[in-house]
This record gives structure tokens, sequence and C-alpha cells, in this order.
């Protein structure tokens, strides 16, 4: 499988109509995508899309029930050990060991990924340094915050020097000040390690910060690009009213301006081009009470509403109960 | 081979095997980040690492927990000196120990094996905490072979309860048992061949279990069962039937009767003491030697084994 990947420019990762099954339940439909060296790839889309289903495949911890994915040049299937000598993974939730020390499960993960020692000792010095853990290398983890634990398992997963580092929601159930602190040490290691990075989020403003992003939504991408070309796609601006009678404010900007309203967040949601001109002609001819009037630019939340007709926080609602435990327990689960 | 390329300027180079001659590679990419390291490139050394990481966490963790080392010495510690206390005062009624062995004596490698089974069990079915507390997730994803990381387990569980087991074995003196060496050397061989046993049985039942809550189910209807019918607690001679059978299929009868018989062949008895507590394990007339018990603990040891690497070596 190895010949399909095309040297040092090669994708670090390469998928090709990627499936998995649990049962009944497609939880990803032949997703195909590249991913290029030191490029810092985002999977978004809302709870329950298949976002960790994929990762657990590329991986190495799920089968595909159909589909190629290779990771670093290796196939997830057939060159498993490959494969997961070059990656590091960033968990939703947290695979420390509390009872160890911070430096204890950092010395554990190099050993188990053949890290030479004196090099080894450097390299924990230097990945603890870096989420400024270093003073904290002799605490037993089960004392540390949350956060704490997070920046921990980002420096675990770069101690081997991994050719592409995972990570799952590197930011959920964390406070913003964390998050950002997170996202400051991912932004670091962009710079400083060149590695490649596959990160699923459901935060829109967090795959901002991507090189890329694919939205991906009940199992299949709907939208791939760059931040700033899905958003240009989109083209047009947010209008949202409040209103005294949003069913009629539906129907005449339907009969009247020609336009398709859906409500969405409590508000009547309209996109046009050219938001500020349609405000006063919306005022002078709707003829229903207006009581306000937000415009917006395309956001990512808007590139996802324009391709699946609904907002995030939508999908996640409709979904959250497909998806009560992580994928990988749940497949665990299923198996017996 | 195309990959192998980048990999290099990554600043990993392989040691051996499937990837391509990776000298050139390294050099043509000075690299860029100084903390960028090599990693091992698969083989025996590569297990031998992993389960050496496995085993010496379960110690570490054994080591930091006093207080679980102080209440599994309880349980052992009350059936020997309480219940084995209040047995022996029952049948001294009948039987004259007449200063040599006695119930207590009959009951020390019965507890020393509990022992055994207790701690054993514990250790392997922490598997089950791991997986719920995520580190086990950390150890599958490793690069290492998932039989690897069970015999890592299985030699750390085993290591764990021998030590716990010798913490039991210090009271010897006060059932009347000599702290001869050859007793003491013959019961750590038998300790241990026990101990890979009952934590292969515990990881393959681990494998199939996904919560926490089920840790319940296991001791009551597997360790439980095990000890009581292990002949631990009486002989396993003159029994109903029934109960005759049951004795014969529990794998731990196998692992307490030699400890036993050790036991017996260094404390001096009385030929009535000797007949009733000293008697051996037998299938029909056959009373069978030492060498089997130990050979069927070993087997037992080798399928529950293998049992539990094919169960973790399966990709969802």
């Amino acid at each position: 499988m190895t010949d399909l990947f095309a040297g040092p420019d090669g994708p670090s990762i390469k998928v090709i109509g990627l499936t998995r099954r649990f049962g009944d339940l497609q939880a990803v439909r032949g997703v195909s995508f590249d991913v290029a060296a030191g490029e810092t790839f985002g999977f978004l889309g809302p709870n329950g899309a298949g976002k960790s289903t994929t990762i657990s495949m590329l991986c190495t911890l799920l089968r595909p029930t159909s589909g190629i994915a290779q990771v670093a040049g290796f196939d997830v299937t057939a060159s498993q050990a490959e494969v997961r000598r070059r990656i590091g993974l960033v968990f939703q939730d947290t695979t420390l060991d509390d009872y160890l020390t911070a430096g204890e499960n950092l010395r554990f993960h190099a050993e188990l990924y053949g890290v030479p020692h004196p090099e080894a000792a450097q390299r924990i010095r230097d990945v603890l340094s870096m989420v400024g853990l270093w003073d904290r290398r002799d605490g037993l983890v089960r004392t540390f915050s949350g956060g704490m634990k997070r920046r921990l398992e980002i420096a675990r997963g770069l101690i081997h020097s991994p050719r592409v580092l995972f990570l799952d929601e590197p930011t959920v159930g964390l406070d913003p000040q964390t998050r950002a602190h997170i996202w400051g040490y991912i932004n670091d290691l962009r710079r400083r390690e060149q590695v490649t990075m596959f990160l699923t989020t459901h935060y829109m403003d967090e795959a901002e910060n991507c090189d890329r992003i694919a939205i991906i939504d009940e199992g299949e991408i709907v939208a791939s690009g760059t931040p700033e070309d899905l958003k240009g796609g989109v083209g047009q601006d947010r209008v949202q009213l409040h209103t005294d009678d949003d069913a009629a404010a539906i129907a005449a900007l339907a009969d009247r301006f020609k336009l398709t309203a859906t409500m969405s967040e409590g508000a009547v949601t309209v996109y046009v081009p050219g938001g500020e001109q349609f405000v006063p002609r919306l005022f002078a001819e709707l003829g229903v009470g207006i009581s306000s009037v937000s415009i917006a630019r395309p956001t990512l939340d808007d590139v996802f509403m324009a391709h699946t007709g609904r907002t995030i926080r939508d999908a996640e609602a409709s979904t959250a109960d497909r998806n009560a435990a992580s994928t990988w327990r749940r497949a665990r689960a299923g198996r017996r | 081979m195309s990959g192998v390329g980048d990999i290099g300027g990554a600043g990993v180079s392989r040691a051996s095997s499937a990837a391509a001659p990776s000298a050139v590679a390294t050099s043509r990419h000075p690299r860029a980040v100084p903390a960028a390291v090599r990693v091992a490139g698969g083989g025996w050394q590569d297990d031998v690492r992993g389960a050496t990481v496995v085993w010496r966490r379960e110690l570490i963790r054994f080591s930091r927990n006093r207080l679980r080392i102080l209440t599994s010495l309880a349980q052992p510690v009350l059936f020997l000196f309480v219940l084995g206390t209040g047995l022996s005062s029952l049948i001294s009624r009948g039987v004259s120990s007449g200063g040599g062995a006695n119930f207590k004596t009959f009951m020390f490698p019965g507890v020393v094996a509990m022992t055994v089974l207790f701690t054993a069990t514990f250790s392997a079915v922490s598997i089950v905490w791991d997986r719920e507390f995520g580190f086990l997730r950390e150890m599958l994803v490793a690069p290492v072979r998932r039989g690897a990381l069970i015999a890592g387990k299985c030699a750390g569980g085993a290591t764990v309860a021998t030590l716990q087991a010798l913490i039991m074995l210090a009271f010897a003196g006060l059932v009347g048992v000599p702290y001869s060496p050859a007793l003491i050397f013959t019961l750590i061989g038998e300790m241990l061949l026990a101990a890979v046993a009952i934590t292969a049985l515990g990881t393959a039942l681990a494998s199939r279990i996904a919560q926490v809550e089920s840790f319940q189910v296991v001791l009551q209807f597997v360790v439980l069962p095990l000890f009581f019918l292990s002949g631990a607690l009486f002989p396993l001679h003159g029994l109903p039937t029934w109960l005759s059978v049951l004795t014969r299929l529990d794998p731990l009868a196998y692992m307490v009767d030699p400890m036993r018989r050790a036991v017996f062949a260094h404390v001096t008895t009385n030929p009535v003491v000797a007949r009733l507590f000293g008697a051996t394990m037998t299938w029909g007339s056959w009373h069978l030697p030492i060498g089997v018990e130990l050979a069927l603990t070993a087997a037992f040891a080798a399928l529950m084994l293998t049992i539990a690497v094919r169960e973790f070596s399966k990709t969802d």
C-alpha cells in the first residue's frame, strides 16, 4: 500500500472512501480526504457526526468496514505497527495513569515507544517545559487539574517525535483560558516541530485556527477547504431578525423578497448578499413589526448551515443521544 | 518505499526491518528541531521493553498503595487465626494433634493460596479500571504487540501476588510451620506458578468485562467459588460425590495441594492428623503426583494466556 504514497511531499494522511458501521448505524459513510505533511487539518462537526470514529480508524484502534486509510505512508489495517510508531494521540478522555507521577507517565510512554534513555530524558524535559509542567514532574497525576492533564497528554503524545499528531477534541471540557493556552501550545508545535496535525472539534472558533478543515455531518464530508475559502463560498451575509410575528415574517420574506428564511437560534434567519443594503428595504417593505436586526459576515457556522441546513448546535441536539459514550467504549461494549 | 525519506526528515530514523535504508534520508535532512528522537523499529526487543514497562507499572502501583497491602492481609489473617483457631478447638476434641501439626497447619497453605488468588485477581482485573480511566488505550495504541503487554501484565500480577503472599508466609512460625529454606523456596516457586495462572485467568476475564461494576460478578461467581472448592479450607477426601466432582474441576485445587504437601513434608505429624489433613489430591484411587498437579496448573496458565492474548489482539 505504500506505493500510493508519493515521497516526502506526499500526503501524511490519505483517506479514500472510508466507511465504518456499528450494526445498523453507519457512523462514517465513505469519506475521502488528504492531509499534506506539516498541515494542520481540522475535522469540524457536531457530536455524533463521526469525527471520533474516523480518528479511531486512522490511529488503528478501530477497523474500517471498507475504504482505504494511510497514515505516514502506511495502511492502517495492513501495517498497524508502522502507523503506531509514527503517530501521537491526544484523546478527549484522559489516558494517563493517575497513580503515577507526570514524569513516570512520560517515561513509560518513552519506553513503550522505544525512545533510547539519554534522548528520552532530554526529550521529556523539553516537552514538559513546553507545556509548563516541568516543575510538576514529580507530582501525582491525580492531583492535577483537567487543564494540566490535557497539557500533559499533549506533551506525552510528542515524546516519540510523531510525524502525525491526532488531537480528538483537545479542548473539550476546558475553561476558555485553558483552551487558549492549549491552542498556544498547538500553534507553537506547528512552528517548532513541523508535525502534521489532525484534530477534531465542534468549536467553530477553533476550526478557524486550522490550515484546512473538512466539515462532517452524519458521517459524510459536506465541505472542505481553507476556512477563508469556505466562508467565501457562502458569499452572503447572515441577517437575523426578531419580529412580532415570526411566521408572518417568514411568509412575507418569501412573498415580497423571494427569500427562504428559517428559524435558527430563535430568530428569523436569511442569507443575502450585501446585508447593509438589505436592511432599509426590509423595514420599508416587510409589513411585520421588527424589534431587532443583526447582520453578520459569514462564519464557519454559516458554512455549516449552508451545507446542512441547520446550525451545528441544532445538529448536536438531534444527535446527542446517538453518541452518549465515546465511540471506542461503545465499540467495546457492542462487541460483547 | 518513498515514505521513508520523509520520516528521516521528521528526525526519526528507523532501526530495522520493514522500512528502507534510512541513513541517506536522515543525512539529507538536517534536523531543524533539536529535540526530535529516534524510535525503535520493531522486533523482540520492543516486546521485551513493552512487557517490562507494564510489569514495572504494576510494581510501582502496588508499592504506592500501602493501604491495599494492609487490607489484603486482613482477610487471610482472619481466616487463619480466627476461623482456624475456632475450628481447631472443635476438631481437637476428636483428634489429638499431639503438639505437631494441627488444623491451622492445614489451613496455612490454604490462606497463602487465598492471598495469591485475591491479589492476582485484583491485579488482573485492574485492566477493567484501566479501560474505564483510559490508560488501557495508551497501552493498546503503542507499537508493542498485545502478547507482550499481556505477558507484562501477568508477570506484574504474579510478582505482586507472590510478594503479598510472602508476607503471609512470615506467619508460618505461629502455626507450627518451620522457616526452612527448602520449604520457603518450594512454596515461592509454587506461589509464582499459581499467581501466573490466576493472573492469566483474570486477564482473560477482564478482556470480556466492559464495566467496573461487573467486577462484583467476577468476585461472586468466579473467585469465591474457586476459593471454596479449592480445598483451602477443608480436606478434599471423603466428600459427597457432587462436591468431590466440583472440587476436582477447580483449577485452584491443583495449586493448593502442592503447597500443602510441601508444608506437611516439613512438619511432624501423628498418623491420625496426617491421614486426615495431609492426604493428597486423588482422581478415583489415583494419588496425583506433584509434577502432574504443577503441569496441570502450567497448562491452565498457558490456556488462559492464549485466550487473553487472542481477546486483546482483536481490533473492533
